[in-house]
């Protein structure tokens, strides 16, 4: 018995446990612990993609019932991909808050871990209830670590948050039990099989509950209209569980691409590309309403948020695109787009931390000891959150606009793309130049620096592997997408040769 | 691999000079130097190559599956640039060390220099499109360091923002060309789209490849109207402004219009866009630059009518013409780079570049007069300088063209005239600066510079020297070569000589020469007939207009559509639900399928206790509505509403649904009780009644969304897994309850992930509360005071006397959850009821005295027990979580199953994340309160 498959997910779950348990042993060792698992997701998620590189499917049945009737994990190769950014992502966060930020609250140590267990969770079970449950540790997760450290905005934005989330777990709910009234099975695999042969009678019901998912996944993705929750939420919470969510979105954009692939994918019949002519516009949309949002920003935090938001724009219009190609640049851009935006949140503390009563405000403030140091940093990090060669952000949109080109909508494509770049790019040397050319005399008082830019350094470098070894990547990827363009490998993983 | 190798020095160099500039600025000055050997170095082995007609290709594989490699050419025009680049580049870091003062630092100078060569060179050195989009991108980001390179000064910073604005742009529209371009010929090579150039042009997406194309190039080369950087990015270091409006930045637009030349050029587009852009920006310029008083100024706009100049030799499109651009381009790269040196040196000498005030410097620096003069007269056009031999053959191409078009005498007029005020502003340069009276109210007394100060100047002026005088022994090959590599094939035949007898192209020179002289006679009225007119047409104060607007726009639909507000963001969310589930609906019955509302399921009659239940649902959910305000009868409802859903439970025997439901109600309204007393008592009216119209609409909409979506799944027939876990329970679970059997084994998995949930809610809400402090209100909402019997000793006695019974209850619940109503969950929720009961009747400190307060093991040990149960499969070699289950004779033929031990694991999360929650909301209002800190050990809190 293969147990990889649910290893991380194992992992995460004791070791939050564990912390709290031993939650009276001193920082040090927890952090140590903390860490130590950590590294371990990223050693299992390496081994994961290896085990799946080649195509294979992993399934796991937990407690040994067969599917539809258990619950059945799934590892395939985009679940590892997913896997292995957040666990690298995850590493460099928590090496962040373990600078002290950690201590600034209650649990954080284990919430970091039960968040990282149900982000697993969320990109490994193949169950759309169990996605749910996963959905849940999740937000209670994320919920906690929002308020972590406290504060008034903090509080404020934890429960726009929540409030907001909740409204979407009870549509979520609501959408299942539809399907699940309709089809009677809740594996994703089986769903797959059963949407593909709907009765025409039963058209109508399953179409309005595809679209319901969609509607909570938009809202976990931030898509416009369902973004607003997501700029106050991550300008406000601590700098490394800011950089953590950087992934969180992309749970949304996951869900979206799984779903929509398997189960109302190209094979779905009648059914077929339910989501389509909602995803492209509303994803170019957001692209180009998150960039104004950047160029908006009042606050460096902010301007990372909605990056967040313009990124989840071009990511989903990759996945729109309904293509292979389309899929693989999306899939490109995900790591891509989640390690810039977090080096991005921790830079913006670090810079904030620096500048006394300034903060991370868009404004002239006192001169910075390390500038040259850190505007060098600030510059390689903006490159990338706007996709200014010649790193990894230049890959994926180049990746993605020569997807484009082949859909009908390459105009539309190519010149929100493109516009967003140029937003992206007069707001970010605004920002640079107000925040390092423009100064007034140096404050005193600087903390050591070097334990706060290793994060940051080591996302960004992150960004130069995947420019340096982007060949492979680029093979990679679009090998996911094959697969994902082939549901049929996926169900029968879960269900064997059964029908 | 030389290529890379050339490209990649600079770039390494950077980073070398940055760090070796703290030992010295010799030291700094030197490295710069090597670097830019280093790269010639790389280079020159392979610089024969293009002389024997050869290209050299070179590529590393990196992205081969979508056609981006990495991959370098060098053929005649890349070798010419790529030798202009590092040539000027040396001369330049030569001068800077020398014209920058010890305040600045010269190693960062040197970094963004060499980190801006290194991307030139790659730019001119690349075989694939998007690689060399990369590059073009680099230079405007280097550049932008380089401008901006004087931080402290506000318009160096504007100028910085503004070319990077311009050329970034520019550089976005390329990429979207070069795709295209890409997208039509099905490479990215330029090996495969130059050679198929009549592919291109009669493509239908020709004319869009075109401009995206040329947008890229007008831009970096400040072509009209995108012309209004270039003065402004002036307020770089002089040594920059040498570097970059001669040889580089603004050459790369140039160079992309040579590139690109046998693959997009000779059509009517290609001239008449490429051609009326040059014409109108050389016309512009050269008009403009006499005006300017500023040294730097007059220069900058003579640059832009120069560049204006050589586009318009490429619009022109005949092979000629293209030598002819290939040709002033190497002149106007060594003019203009001793120019921007000379007037560099006289900006260092006198600390002024206004020609009001410097004049007659012949007397101070005679030297540096003469080679200004020299440069000068190259830039005017004068004979035996290398400038007029480009623009002659201008003048005979233009000529050549007046009568082969329609308009076409615009041309060798437009030209002309630009002429004639070439020669104007280079009279002024000379005039006004070295002679013409004496230097008013200089900050310094001028005197010659630093020896090696002049020496890069000396060099180039030679060059315009030996290359005006001696053109076919200098400038011949290269130029041959170069041209050869723009064209594709052999230049034509072309003469370098300077008398061409009398040809039109010669009146036209003569005119120009004799016309300017006039008009810088003529310069008082018209300076100031241009000072009464100034500033009327300023592209810069359009795209500062343009920002502002962006910005003002940007931060408008920010503002309006992110206003914070919870309850906007609920709305949205509600109504673009709605929305899809109205599409999801609209779409079948536009497909035209059956798609009834109503399944063929036959109903069952109503009876009249679930009627009524139904009704009573109804008025007490509206009476919550209605009620909200009063909030403590509100909750009451909210009460009512739970348990009449229990008894729907009931009435549709799902016990285990029914007895959850009721106690989740218990503790959920204690909780609310608690979390109440802190809420302000008064609930004001907020919204206005246009809101609460919108939010009433969306209610109702959800609701019947809800209902119509419930109707239309509970009409149909069921079909599904559900049977399977009926048959199931029993032989492969072990349980006849079975619900509990689904909850801790067919889909444990969930509730594992739902007492995490559970677990993860106390946690949450105890690092929230923990540092919480509120003042609980003394008087009710009617101003009445709290009774001071706070905990009577009745509601106390009979409490204290229902704790056993109550835990037996749980007790017995917990055990035979797995074959009859019950489970974890609901014990788990009993015993808390139950001990909820005792902090209600005996208040926190009384319980917390005989009850442990600490809570976070009992989670801890809930969530363990329940992943140990699972793990403890894993050992047998089994899945996660398979349950196994058997019969214990001696306890009395009793069913135990794994699954049980999972369900004790879902007991204690429950009880311990729900009195983790009550106790904390509970002392939120105790100052002193005796919540888990780590300063205080545990055991003596709740042992006093």
């Amino acid at each position: 018995m293969n147990h990889l498959a649910i290893a991380p997910l194992l992992l995460p779950l004791l070791a939050g446990i564990l912390l709290l348990l031993f939650r009276h042993t001193g920082i040090g060792p927890r952090r140590v612990f903390s860490l130590a698992a950590v590294l371990g997701q990223v050693g299992l998620a390496l081994l994961l993609t290896r085990a799946t590189s080649s195509g294979d499917i992993l399934a796991y049945f937990l407690g040994n019932w067969l599917a539809p009737f258990g619950i059945v994990l799934v590892a395939d190769a985009l679940a590892a991909w997913m896997l292995l950014a957040t666990a690298l992502l995850a590493l460099f966060a928590l090496l962040y808050a373990c600078r002290g930020g950690d201590t600034r609250g209650r649990h954080f140590h284990v919430l970091f871990q039960l968040q990282l267990f149900g982000l697993n969770g969320a990109f490994l079970t193949g169950d759309l209830f169990n996605l749910f449950v996963f959905f849940e540790v999740l937000l209670l997760a994320s919920y906690g670590l929002i308020l972590h450290g406290g504060g008034r905005a903090r509080v404020r934005a934890g429960l726009h948050y929540v409030v907001l989330n909740l409204a979407g777990s009870a549509v979520f709910l609501i959408a299942v039990g539809t399907l699940y009234g309709v089809f009677g099975t809740l594996n994703l695999a089986d769903l797959a099989l059963k949407v593909a042969a709907t009765p025409a009678s039963e058209l109508g019901l399953a179409r309005v509950a595809g679209l319901l998912l969609f509607a909570v996944f938009a809202l976990k993705a931030a898509l416009l209209p369902l973004y607003l929750w997501l700029p106050a939420a991550y300008a406000h919470t601590s700098a490394a569980v800011a950089a953590l969510f950087a992934i969180m979105t992309k749970v949304g954009v996951y869900a979206i691409v799984r779903v929509y692939s398997l189960v109302f994918g190209a094979t779905a019949g009648p059914l077929a590309r339910l989501v389509e002519p909602w995803l492209l516009p509303l994803a170019l949309a957001t692209l180009l309403v998150g960039m104004l949002g950047v160029l908006a920003a009042a606050t460096l935090r902010q301007q990372a948020a909605y990056l967040v938001v313009a990124s989840v724009g071009s990511l989903l219009t990759a996945f729109a695109l309904d293509s292979t190609a389309g899929i693989a640049a999306g899939l490109y851009y995900l790591p891509h787009a989640t390690f810039a935006a977090a080096a991005l949140f921790l830079l913006a503390d670090v810079i904030a931390s620096r500048r006394g009563d300034s903060g991370d405000r868009l404004a002239p403030g006192p001169a910075m000891p390390h500038a040259p140091l850190l505007g060098g940093l600030f510059f390689v990090t903006a490159m990338q959150g706007v996709g200014l060669p010649p790193l990894s952000g230049f890959l994926g949109k180049f990746l993605l606009l020569r997807a484009a080109l082949e859909h009908p909508a390459a105009p539309w494509v190519m010149a929100a793309v493109l516009l967003a770049g140029l937003l992206g790019m007069i707001a970010l040397a605004r920002s640079g130049s107000l925040l390092f050319f423009r100064t007034l005399p140096p404050e005193d008082g600087a903390e050591p620096l070097a334990a706060a830019l290793v994060p940051v350094v080591g996302l960004l470098l992150l960004g130069v592997a995947m420019t340096v070894f982007a060949g492979p990547l680029q093979a990679h990827v679009a090998s996911i997408a094959e697969q994902l363009s082939q549901p049929y490998h996926y169900v029968h993983a879960v269900l064997g040769g059964r029908p | 691999m030389n290529l890379l190798f050339t490209i990649l020095t600079p770039f390494l160099g950077a980073i070398l000079v940055a760090w070796i500039s703290r030992c010295g600025r010799s030291h700094a000055a030197w490295a710069a130097g090597g670097v830019g050997l280093a790269a010639l170095a790389w280079l020159s082995p392979l610089a024969s190559g293009p002389f024997s007609g050869m290209t050299h290709i070179q590529r590393i594989a990196w992205m081969p599956a979508v056609g981006l490699d990495l991959a370098f050419r060098l053929d005649g025009l890349g070798l010419l640039f790529a030798g202009l680049i590092l040539g000027i580049g040396l001369l330049v870091i030569l001068y800077a060390r020398y014209y920058l003062s010890e305040r600045d630092s010269l190693g960062r100078l040197y970094a963004y220099l060499l980190l801006f060569m290194g991307a030139m060179l790659g730019v001119v050195l690349s075989e694939n499109l998007i690689q060399l989009l990369m590059f073009w991108e680099l230079t405007s980001l280097s550049s932008f360091l380089l401008i901006g390179y004087w931080r402290e000064r506000e318009q160096a910073r504007q100028g910085a923002r503004m070319a990077l604005a311009v050329t970034g742009a520019g550089g976005l529209a390329l990429l979207g060309g070069i795709l295209l371009l890409g997208e039509i010929t099905g490479s990215y090579e330029l090996s495969v789209i130059l050679a198929s150039g009549d592919l291109i042009r009669a493509h239908p997406l020709y004319l869009p490849a075109l401009v995206l194309v040329l947008l890229g190039a007008f831009t970096k080369s400040a072509q009209f109207p995108f012309h209004f950087w270039l003065p402004h990015a002036m307020a770089a270091p002089t040594p920059v402004s040498a570097y970059l409006h001669s040889a580089t930045l603004v050459k790369a637009g140039v160079f992309l219009l040579a590139r690109l030349f046998p693959a997009l050029s000779g059509t009517w587009e290609w001239s008449h866009l490429v051609g009326g852009v040059g014409l109108l920006t050389l016309s512009i310029g050269a008009f403009t630059a006499l005006f300017k008083h500023d040294l730097k100024g007059l220069l900058a706009y003579s640059t832009l009518s120069h560049l204006g100049l050589i586009t318009l030799l490429f619009g022109i499109g005949t092979p000629l013409a293209a030598v002819a651009g290939v040709f002033h381009i190497i002149n106007h790269a060594i003019f203009k780079a001793s120019l921007f040196m000379a007037a560099g040196i006289i900006d260092h000498e006198t600390g002024s570049r206004d020609m009001r005030r410097i004049n007659g410097l012949w007397r101070f620096m005679p030297h540096t007069a003469t080679l200004a003069m020299v440069a000068a007269a190259a830039m005017a056009g004068v004979p035996l300088f290398n400038g007029f031999l480009s623009k002659e053959m201008l003048f005979a191409e233009s000529a050549s063209l007046a009568t082969q078009m329609r308009f076409g005498w615009i041309l060798p007029l437009g030209v002309t005239v630009a002429g004639i005020f070439a020669v104007a502003y280079s009279l002024r340069f000379v005039h006004d600066v070295f002679f013409n009276g004496d230097p008013i109210d200089l900050p310094r007394t001028p005197r010659e510079p630093p020896h090696w100060m002049k020496v890069p100047v000396e060099v180039l002026v030679l060059l315009c020297l030996l290359v005006g005088i001696f053109p076919g022994q200098t400038v011949e090959p290269i130029l041959a070569v170069a041209a050869a590599g723009v064209l594709g094939r052999p230049p034509p035949a072309h003469d370098l000589a300077i008398w061409h007898g009398f040809s039109p192209a010669l009146w036209m020179s003569v005119i120009a020469l004799v016309g300017g002289a006039l008009l810088y006679g003529a310069r008082r009225p018209l300076f100031a007939w241009h000072e009464r007119h100034e500033g009327r047409l300023d592209a810069r104060r359009v795209y500062e207009a343009l920002q502002r607007a962006l910005f003002a726009f940007a931060r408008k639909v920010t503002r309006l559509l992110d206003v914070g507000s919870l309850q906007r963001m609920l709305a949205l969310f509600l109504s673009f639900t709605l929305l899809l589930g109205w599409a999801g609906g609209e779409m079948s019955g536009a497909v035209g399928n059956d798609t009834a509302l109503t399944g063929p399921r036959a109903l069952l009659p109503v009876d009249g206790v679930s009627g009524l239940v139904a009704v009573a649902l109804v008025v007490v959910s509206l009476a919550v509505v209605a009620l909200h305000r009063r909030r403590f009868t509100a909750l009451v409802l909210i009460g009512v509403v739970g348990l009449l859903v229990s008894l729907i439970f009931v009435k549709f025997s799902a016990p285990d649904l029914a007895l959850t439901q009721l106690s989740v109600e218990v503790v959920t309204v204690v909780l609310l009780l608690l979390a109440l007393y802190f809420l302000p008592q008064h609930t004001p009216r907020e919204s206005r009644p246009s809101r609460r119209a919108r939010d009433a609409a969306l209610a109702l909409a959800a609701g019947g969304g809800m209902g119509t979506l419930a109707w239309a799944v509970l009409t149909r027939p069921y079909s599904g897994i559900g049977d399977w876990f009926l048959a199931n329970s029993v032989p492969g679970g072990g349980g006849r309850n079975v619900v509990n059997v689904i909850l801790v084994d067919f889909r444990g998995f969930d509730t594992l992930g739902e007492i995490t949930v559970l677990a993860l809610a106390g946690l949450a809400i105890h690092a929230m509360l923990e540092s919480t402090r509120l003042e609980g209100p003394r008087q009710d909402a009617d101003g009445r005071a709290w009774n001071r019997d706070a905990h009577p000793a009745i509601m106390a006695s009979f409490a204290r006397l229902l704790l056993p019974l109550a835990l037996l209850v749980s007790a017995f619940i917990l055990l035979r959850g797995h074959n009859l109503p019950g489970g974890g969950f609901i014990a788990g929720l009993v015993t808390a009821a139950a001990l909820i009961m005792q902090y209600l009747a005996n208040g926190v400190e009384w319980t917390h005295s005989r009850l442990p307060g600490n809570l976070h093991p009992v989670i801890g040990a809930g969530l363990a027990i329940a992943t140990l149960t699972g793990l403890g499969s894993l050992f047998l070699g089994h899945p996660f979580l398979t349950s196994t289950f058997g019969h214990v004779a001696w306890l009395g033929d009793v069913e135990l199953a794994s699954a049980m031990i999972f369900d004790l694991g879902v007991y204690l999360v429950v009880v311990g994340a729900t009195l983790l929650i009550l106790i904390h909301l509970g002392l939120m209002h105790r100052k002193d309160s005796g919540s888990e800190t780590a300063a205080v050990p545990e055991a003596r809190r709740w042992k006093p």
